[in-house]
């Protein structure tokens, strides 16, 4: 498998707190990965400089063999990264159909409206939002517009999908519904890159995980070899033990 | 003493009262994050109000001062009430408005009151003669109480519960309602304070220069310049920068037309905000 | 598509009613009070495009017109263009000087950019006072003969009149256009969350530019031609600020953000506008007047009179857009 991201190096400082600091990963095609690490770790710091929010000080990123660093947001929609929000920003004024329509239309695929519509309800039928394209955005619950950031994405079809926290502020229910979701989104196609706080989900979904700690990265590898890793635990975890446990299957 | 000199330092002095302008500006920003359009029109009944009492009671001019800050600070009041209160969570841009209608509303008024024609506080105060250059008394007189008034805030604003608890509020609403502040008191009041001081510049400005009820807007742009040089909340800094602005005033106004300076004030406005969006005083962040 | 929406039927339907009305009768009084309806329109409907779809107040939007009566007029008059070309002219111009403009001013966001709008009307206002080829702070004046290209003056404030009403339908037209298109709906998403719109693969920037140059065409051809009809042109009344603001509560009375508002605020503010001018105890209240209609507005009913009526029948929203 090849590598659709490849992060060299990159460092972010702002004023005078480093917030990220020579991380380097990979992310191969077709793989779930994983994110994880204490708050204040620099998930989402990351997660700006890949897709372009914010240029990183120092280093590089590919994404399919081009160098991506710097390029602004648009930009990298159009080359095929999507991504979600942690905090969710639906376009409230507007309905669900329509936030997803923006998706097809500024996305890889740059789609004219009335075929961007189409998607966008295909789309919506994915994500089990089908019934409520009608419904202004605002009147979501938080799991719909969760949904909705993630349908808005999955419109502009990416071949990257970066999910910041998707699961935080979800029911069981919707959580097992949103993980159920992730794993069709790979399984059509898109790779997944995810950073979550929920542990047994991270450690069931991703292929490999990689821990970040103060800017820094503290290991990558596969969920078994991280959770076992001593300074995950001793960062993060917590408890050697919890490795075993996290890897039961549900 | 070269002429520009001497131009530049009665700017400097002019550029306090700019300073004091700005300040009623900038914290009403920093604290509840509304732009205040209706300034340029309060500084105007600033002018106007001076121009009322000197005429009603002609002392000392800077006697004066107090009770228009007093009648400033409760028409602020009232303006908050009318127009900000109910917009302040909105987006800016509703406040935006808001503010701006009632601004039209006092320049209507005020107009229909004064007309456009100029008006003058016949009042002044003996100068001070350096060489060959006179210093104005009034000039000297305005700058003197702008930085008193300047310094009574700060201290309103670092010594006093009142004070502390504005400050609280414009760092973080919810952080100070959480600990038993009442923000809406806290912005009623900021609010208050900050059409006070738009009053006592322009009861200041009229004793420096003739004026109109439309003057009020050429200060405005001033003060917005010179919050924009300062940053935001920054009441000290917004002394400063205006007395930066005088400064620049000053050293300009010699050399080119009286009609460019507005142009020039405006660019510095737009290039300050793309360059510095929190201010030069404030270093950049990466 | 466009022409399976009602409002677009109701726009030329409105257009004929304004061309035919005065006609009828040779009613120079009517076509005078409509010809200032029609030029509000044309620039609600323009500055719609920036408030209502994008989101960034324009506070100095009349800054078009004039800059298209200045360029237009210079062509026409100096220049002894013919009108219709100056006139085409005078829009481009004025739309390539919004986009370079736009492009950097539009970086400022909300209430930031609304200032530094205020300060493009008053700093075009005093670079015209003091540019030498255009009349300086006298202006320029229309010679009495220029009036013979149109079939002398009388036939020519018909003429006017009729390219204004035009100038009016094409601008709700565009306007309604803009809203069923592509490029619309990527100005919503910027108005309702930039970050969000440019992360989805909205080009803000472009786009932002792009519609403020639009804004600007129809207005400055407008410019021309109306200041061509008065027979001068000068700083003061090209650059009144009280017009611009005026375009704003209009725009606000009757809707932000949809055709029909656009339309309908101005038409009856102008109603309103011209009772107080030519009442002699309120003349003076003109300005009070309108700001408390703002006021008023913005507190209570944001969405103007047509948002009123899309809460009290939702299912309007479809069809009156």
């Amino acid at each position: 498998m090849s590598d659709l991201l490849d992060v060299r190096g990159v460092s972010k400082r702002f004023g005078g707190l480093l917030a990220v600091s020579d991380v380097s990963f990979h992310l191969a095609q077709g793989e779930i990965l994983g994110l994880i690490g204490p708050n204040g770790a620099g998930k989402t710091t990351l997660f700006n400089m890949v897709n372009g929010v914010y240029p990183p000080n120092g280093g590089s990123i590919w994404f399919e063999g081009r160098d991506i660093t710097g390029s602004p947001p648009h930009r990298v929609v159009q080359l095929g990264l999507s991504r979600t929000h942690q905090i969710v920003k639906p376009l409230n004024g507007m309905t669900v159909l329509d936030n997803v329509t923006v998706g097809a239309c500024f996305g890889r695929e740059y789609q004219h409206l009335r075929p961007a519509r189409e998607t966008a309800m295909e789309v919506l039928k994915l994500v089990g939002m089908g019934d409520r394209a009608q419904a202004p955005a605002r009147s979501l619950t938080i799991a719909g517009k969760k949904r909705l950031e993630v349908a808005r994405a999955l419109a502009a079809r990416p071949k990257l999908l970066l999910l910041d926290e998707v699961l935080a502020g979800l029911n069981p229910t919707e959580i097992a519904q949103m993980i159920d979701l992730v794993r069709r989104v790979r399984d059509s196609g898109v790779s997944v890159f995810m950073i979550e706080h929920l542990m047994q989900a991270v450690m069931n979904l991703s292929d490999r995980i990689v821990v970040l700690n103060f800017g820094q990265k503290l290991a990558e590898g596969r969920p078994e070899e991280v959770a076992r890793d001593p300074q995950v635990v001793e960062a993060y975890l917590g408890d050697d033990k919890i490795a075993h446990k996290l890897m039961e299957k549900n | 003493m070269s002429g520009i000199l001497a131009s530049m330092i009665d700017g400097l002095l002019v550029g306090s009262v700019y300073g004091l302008a700005a300040m009623g500006l900038s914290l009403i920003w920093g604290v509840m994050d509304v732009i205040n359009l209706t300034h340029g029109s309060m500084i105007a009944l600033g002018m106007f109000g001076m121009y009322v009492l000197f005429t009603a009671f002609p002392t000392n001019a800077y006697f004066l001062l107090l009770p228009l800050i007093g009648a400033g600070f409760i028409l602020g009041l009232v303006v908050y009430w009318m127009s900000v209160h109910w917009v302040v969570g909105r987006a800016q841009l509703m406040s935006l408005l808001s503010t701006f209608a009632v601004n039209m509303m006092v320049i209507g008024i005020g107009t229909a009151i004064w007309s456009t024609s100029p008006y003058n506080v016949n009042f002044s105060v003996p100068g001070v003669t350096m060489g060959a250059y006179t210093f104005t008394g009034n000039h000297i007189a305005a700058a003197v109480s702008a930085i008193v008034i300047a310094l009574a805030l700060e201290l309103f604003l670092y010594h006093t519960r009142m004070g502390k608890a504005i400050r609280a509020v414009a760092d973080n609403r919810e952080a100070a309602e959480l600990m038993g502040i009442s923000s809406t008191m806290v912005l009623t009041v900021a609010f208050g304070i900050g059409i006070a001081l738009a009053i006592s510049s322009g009861a200041l400005v009229s004793t420096l220069f003739p004026f109109t009820i439309l003057s009020g807007a050429v200060y405005q742009m001033k003060s917005f310049v010179v919050t924009v040089l300062a940053g935001l909340g920054k009441p000290l800094g917004a002394l400063l920068a205006g007395i930066l602005l005088g400064l620049l005033e000053g050293a300009v106004t010699p050399f080119i037309a009286v009609s460019w300076v507005p142009l020039i004030e405006f660019g510095l406005f737009v290039v300050v905000l793309l360059a510095f969006p929190k201010g030069i005083f404030v270093r950049a962040s990466a | 598509m466009i022409l399976r929406r009602l409002v677009f039927w109701l726009v030329l339907l409105t257009a004929a009613a304004f061309a035919y009305l005065p006609v009828r009768g040779n009613n120079i009084s009517l076509r005078e009070d409509l010809i200032l309806v029609a030029v509000a329109i044309i620039l609600a409907s323009n500055l719609n495009l920036m408030i209502g779809y994008t989101g960034y107040v324009n506070f100095g939007h009349i800054v078009f017109y004039g800059l298209g009566g200045y360029v237009g007029l210079y062509l026409a008059t100096v220049r002894n263009w013919n009108l219709a070309v100056a006139a085409l002219a005078a829009g481009a111009a004025v739309s390539v000087f919004a986009f370079l403009l736009g492009l950097a001013i539009l970086r400022l966001r909300g209430a930031y950019f609304a200032l530094a709008t205020i300060g493009v009307l008053q700093a075009v206002q005093a670079f015209v006072s003091n540019f030498d080829p255009w009349g300086r702070s006298t202006g320029l004046y229309v010679e009495f003969t220029s009036y013979e290209s149109l079939g002398g003056p009388v036939r020519a404030l018909w003429v006017i009149y009729f390219l204004v009403i035009a100038l009016m339908a094409l601008s709700m037209i565009l306007s309604l256009g803009i809203k069923i298109s592509k490029f619309g709906l990527g100005l919503f998403a910027i108005r309702e969350d930039e970050d969000a719109a440019v992360v989805l693969g909205v080009n803000a920037t472009m786009y932002k530019a792009i519609v403020f140059s639009v804004s600007a065409f129809l207005p400055a051809v407008a410019g021309t031609l109306m200041f061509f009809k008065n027979g001068m042109i000068d700083p003061s009344i090209a650059f009144e600020f009280m017009l611009s603001l005026e375009g704003i509560v209009m725009l606000m009375l009757g809707g932000q953000g949809t055709v029909v508002g656009a339309a309908l605020g101005p038409g009856l503010y102008e109603r309103l506008r011209s009772w107080l001018l030519t009442s002699p105890r309120l003349s003076n209240f003109h300005l009070v007047i309108a700001g408390g209609l703002l006021l008023v507005v913005v507190l209570f009913a944001p969405g103007g009179l047509i948002g009123w009526l899309y809460r009290l029948w939702p299912r309007s929203q479809e069809v009156i857009e």
